[in-house]
């Protein structure tokens, strides 16, 4: 009995320490000690939801980068994507502006979802290399939204009320976009996890020859994770452009290197088949705090992007001994 | 070309011989010439053919090392940043009163060391490239902002511009490419000629294999990193004569073009495959479109659009038309 | 199956042929194919109108080629319709060019190009004024007028600088606004663009001039910050102003995109008439702010005169009528007549003329303007 109980109590332990997301959960621990010590106001109500708010559509678009990099891929077209999206919406609504907020989403979804589906067709049926790829249509929709607005832009006054309001109120006390941003990682979690195609996603990505072996659809997982990616990021750009109020052919330039940083910080291995939905959130947390940090301690402008680029290397290098160090005990423990 | 991709079959090797990616990148460059001569009276003029080169000299000094990392299965992200880091820093060193050319060394020193801390940090914590260059594309260019903010460095003797400006003796040969074909020769002899690129072919090919084999893998990581450092910083040499000046956010975004390079010049994203030859033709590939279509006054961002579509198209093409020339014979 | 395969493959030769086309009548084509907007029509116009150096035969006119920081940047677009009305008053023709995203490098690149095609003037707004002295050099070499707009090359790589308004003027009027605002009291801070522009900083350096008067003694500039014109992060930059300085009573933004961003955060924040905002705005960016009352007032030249000015000038240096002496005077078209001033610097200057500000009782008849 008790004997069981002890066991049992280890394994409790053992997965709580043994969980992925260990590494960086204690690190942003560390971080929020540190910051809340230096600036009053990191830790106030109104502080937390704007940090939430901030990294709410980063983590939506760095969890369709995610399911694109566990099947050992990379989007790179994901701010272009996002941005295109964004502009299209923006402008349709514009003129049209008896559309409702949920049908300006759900158009940016379908957006995405088509531009999505283009990276995946070049790359399961053209056989050409993701980062390739979406290093192309990074350019390509680039320059679609810059052609399709001939430079123009939308701003805060061409939209209606109520789809810049979509991003701004709450239900519940969490904000509307939180609020989102949690039931895209629910269902995307309970997709990954719990589905077959989610196994099989993993599968693909950590072994594909042996998935194919094994009788997986290859090529309509690989479609389906960039398909998925480019939705999400259709969803980010009318999230985008209502938070921010305009639609700009600049929107969100430089947000894929955000977003794979985001993934990776969060332990999603670059060589495929690993990476958690939580450790992609709490990976855009950790970005999320250090931003929102550094604009509240005092520090100078200049500091801040070197202090960033120490801390997504401390928070990697820190991860990735610490999940060793806990393999290695594991594994240790499973031999004795 | 993907580990998902089918090899062709034997019968097919004289085709996709003939279909060799440096081929068809001469193939592109020919056609790119003619379109553009055809288009611009300004284009077919040797002054012009020569200038031209200068805008893209620094890319190509950044992508003959990227060439190596990608074929070992890397990559690095912080090219850009290591740029103006140590351009930075050779600025400030003479700023202070150090001789330009001590200067120059010290700024190429600091360059190798940041790819030093690349490679040690990818090699002995065996951290991926990405994640570790990522970190570094931020610190290094955040480095250069805190020893510069928003001031400039400028007032560059003339034999330092000279070297970013000017041309060989009297022929219309711009120093930059005189400096890249040298550089280019060394770097393609170094990886086709040497048992040192073999191996780095051997670990893009199969790391875990060449590690049991007592292959060195952990130094020659850190020797092509530190030579991306040490070449980068070159480039920020070069980058500052031309320019005659430094400011911390020179070369923003440079990463992309020269990974879009090497791409595009046949090297295989996940190792083990790719030429220098085919680089250099990607790069004066890439170099003659975008001057060809500012002559046009094609808008910037169709520019970057159609090189896109250039990108994909490359890799498409061939693949299909083997598909196609498979289908004909079957 | 096969026709599976078959429609691929035509689809991707169809794709090959629609680049190749592109390149062959430069943008007009890829615009028209890929458009789905009612806007094509515009865009096809003003296209075919920059992309024709060498099919009209009869040269008619200078050719002035326009290069500014960043394409699809509002206040350069605005500016590009100037340049076009100048330039069809005067039967020049008007190059608008840009790299994608604001580098010096890009803007290089774009020069060389245009000194190959042996244009008339270039009149560029510099990302960097340092870096782009040499090529500025180089095309004066080639016989080609350089000027200077908005954003000035340094003195070295430019033959005249027309300026929107006074740097000095500009940087102590904001400060002027701000105070009556916020009645001559409390902690105020900036928002910037990036750190390493000139305007910015010269504008921010006369601020602080201002504020050395005696009347701005119960007024204290707490930091600046920039915002690098990326939306997202002046955003989050305006955020953590209200946040770490709880005593803060006003903002400067002296950039278009700052102050939009600082706007919005304000207003999402429930902060407007708390914190007062103002600095350089476009007007149909800022109308819904400037009608809400979160930012009061704010100032900015008009961009399209700019353009048109910049045009005029250009093409009187083409013709030799000007040649940037300071004390030359000279008529730009509907803006009536200037004299050309000393730039402090040993070079000419035009100026357009004093900022223009905002308010709630002028925004309606801009917003729709520029």
């Amino acid at each position: 009995m008790s004997v069981i109980a002890r066991k049992k109590r280890r394994s409790v332990l053992l997965t709580i320490a043994g969980v992925r997301e260990t590494g960086i959960s204690i690190f942003i621990l560390l971080l929020v000690v540190v910051v809340s010590l230096r600036s009053p106001y990191f830790l106030t109500v109104s502080n937390i939801k704007d940090v939430l708010m901030d990294i709410a559509i980063l983590s939506i678009v760095a969890i369709g980068e995610a399911m694109v990099i566990i099947t050992r891929g990379i989007d790179l077209s994901v701010a272009s994507t996002l941005a295109l999206a964004g502009m299209a919406v923006g402008m349709t609504i514009s003129s049209h502006p008896e559309i409702p907020p949920g049908g300006a989403l759900l158009m940016g979804m379908g957006i995405g979802a088509v531009l999505g589906s283009v990276n995946g067709l070049l790359v399961t049926k053209g056989h050409i290399p993701p980062i390739i790829t979406t290093l192309g249509t990074m350019s390509i929709y680039r320059g679609l939204v810059f052609a399709i607005s001939g430079g123009a832009w939308v701003d805060a006054d061409e939209m209606t009320k109520e789809f810049i309001g979509m991003t701004k109120g709450e239900i519940l006390f969490i904000p509307n976009l939180v609020f989102m941003a949690g039931i895209v990682a629910i269902i995307s979690y309970y997709f990954l996890n719990h589905t077959s195609t989610g196994r099989q996603i993993y599968a693909l990505g950590s072994n594909p020859t042996a998935a194919r072996v094994a009788g997986i659809h290859v090529h309509r997982n690989l479609f389906l994770a960039y398909l998925i990616s480019g939705i999400l990021c259709g969803m980010g750009g009318v999230l985008w452009i209502s938070r921010y109020a305009s639609a700009q052919s600049d929107t969100a330039v430089g947000f894929e290197l955000q977003a794979i940083a985001a993934a990776v910080v969060g332990g999603v291995s670059t060589l495929g088949g690993s990476g958690t939905i939580p450790g992609v959130l709490l990976g855009s947390l950790l970005l999320g705090i250090v931003v929102n940090a550094l604009s509240l301690v005092h520090i100078s402008p200049f500091w801040k992007l070197a202090v960033q680029g120490l801390i997504i290397l401390a928070a990697v290098v820190t991860d990735a001994l610490l999940s060793r160090r806990l393999q290695q005990s594991r594994s240790a423990e499973g031999t004795s | 070309m993907t580990s998902l991709t089918k090899a062709p079959p034997k019968r097919f090797i004289m085709l996709s011989l003939l279909l060799r990616w440096e081929w068809l990148l001469v193939l592109l460059i020919i056609v790119a010439c003619f379109v553009n001569a055809s288009l611009s009276r300004y284009f077919l003029d040797v002054d012009n053919l020569f200038d031209m080169t200068f805008n893209f000299m620094e890319k190509s000094l950044v992508a003959l090392p990227m060439t190596f990392i990608i074929i070992s299965g890397n990559i690095d992200l912080s090219v850009a940043s290591n740029l103006a880091m140590s351009a930075v820093i050779m600025a400030t060193a003479f700023q202070s009163g150090l001789n330009i050319w001590l200067a120059v060394l010290l700024g190429l020193c600091i360059g190798t060391i940041g790819g030093l801390i690349n490679g040690l940090l990818v090699s002995r914590l065996r951290l991926p490239a990405l994640a570790v260059t990522l970190g570094t594309y931020a610190l290094y260019r955040g480095v250069a902002f805190v020893l510069l903010g928003d001031l400039v460095v400028k007032g560059f003797p003339d034999s330092f511009i000279y070297i970013g400006q000017g041309n060989v003796l009297n022929t219309p040969v711009p120093v930059p490419l005189l400096l890249f074909s040298v550089m280019a020769v060394v770097f393609g002899l170094v990886l086709h000629r040497t048992a040192f690129g073999r191996l780095i072919y051997a670990i893009g090919n199969n790391e875990e294999a060449c590690r049991y084999s007592g292959v060195a893998v952990n130094r020659i990581k850190v020797i092509i990193f530190a030579l991306s450092g040490f070449m980068s910083a070159l480039a920020g040499v070069i980058m500052t004569a031309r320019f005659g000046s430094v400011r911390p956010n020179i070369a923003a975004g440079l990463e992309l073009d020269v990974i879009t390079a090497v791409v595009l010049g046949g090297v295989d994203i996940f190792g083990g495959q790719g030429s220098i030859l085919g680089v250099v033709l990607a790069l004066f590939l890439m170099g003659i479109t975008r001057f060809g279509m500012s002559l046009k006054n094609v808008p910037g961002q169709v520019q970057s659009t159609l090189i896109g579509f250039l990108l994909i198209l490359a890799i498409l093409l061939p693949q299909l038309l083997r598909r196609f020339a498979l289908r004909s014979r079957g | 199956m096969k026709r599976a395969r078959m429609l691929y493959g035509l689809s991707v030769v169809a794709i090959l042929a629609l680049v190749l086309s592109a390149c062959a009548t430069p943008t007009p084509q890829v615009i028209k194919e890929t458009t789905v907007v009612k806007e094509t029509v515009e865009v096809t116009k003003v296209v075919v109108a920059t992309a024709t150096p060498e099919t009209v035969p009869e040269k008619k006119g200078y050719k002035i080629a326009m290069v500014v920081k960043n394409l699809g940047n509002p206040f350069f677009e605005a500016a590009k319709k100037g340049c076009e009305e100048a330039a069809k008053e005067l039967g020049d023709e008007c190059i608008f060019q840009g790299p994608a995203t604001p580098t010096a490098e890009g803007q290089i690149e774009i020069i060389d190009a245009l000194i190959a095609q042996k244009v008339d003037v270039i009149a560029i707004t510099a990302n960097d004024p340092d870096a782009l002295v040499p090529v500025c050099k180089k095309a004066m070499d080639a016989g080609i007028k350089v000027v200077t707009w908005d954003s000035a090359v340094a003195p070295g790589g430019r033959q005249i600088f027309v300026n929107q308004a006074d740097m000095e003027q500009i940087g102590r009027i904001e400060v002027q606004m701000l105070a009556e605002m916020i009645d001559y009291k409390g902690q105020i801070a900036i928002l910037s663009a990036a750190s390493t522009m000139t305007n910015q900083n010269t504008w921010i350096e006369w601020m602080k001039e201002e504020l050395k008067d005696p009347k701005y003694k119960d007024m204290e500039l707490v930091t600046v910050v920039y915002g690098d014109d990326l939306r997202e992060k002046s955003y989050t930059e305006a955020q953590g102003l209200f946040k770490s300085y709880p005593e803060l009573k006003g903002i400067i933004s002296p950039t278009t995109v700052g102050i939009a961003a600082a706007a919005r955060a304000l207003t999402d924040a429930g902060l407007c008439g708390k914190i007062a905002l103002t600095g350089l705005g476009l007007p149909s960016e800022m109308a819904e702010y400037i009608k809400s009352g979160c930012c009061k007032e704010m100032a900015l030249w008009n961009p399209i005169d700019l353009g048109y000015m910049a045009t005029y000038v250009s093409h009187l240096m083409a013709s030799g009528e000007i040649t940037g002496k300071p004390g030359e005077k000279l008529t730009a078209g509907k803006l009536g007549e200037r004299t050309v001033v000393d730039d402090g610097a040993g070079g000419g200057m035009v100026l357009l003329g004093p900022p223009f500000k905002f308010n709630a009782e002028n925004i309606d008849e801009w917003k729709n303007v520029y």
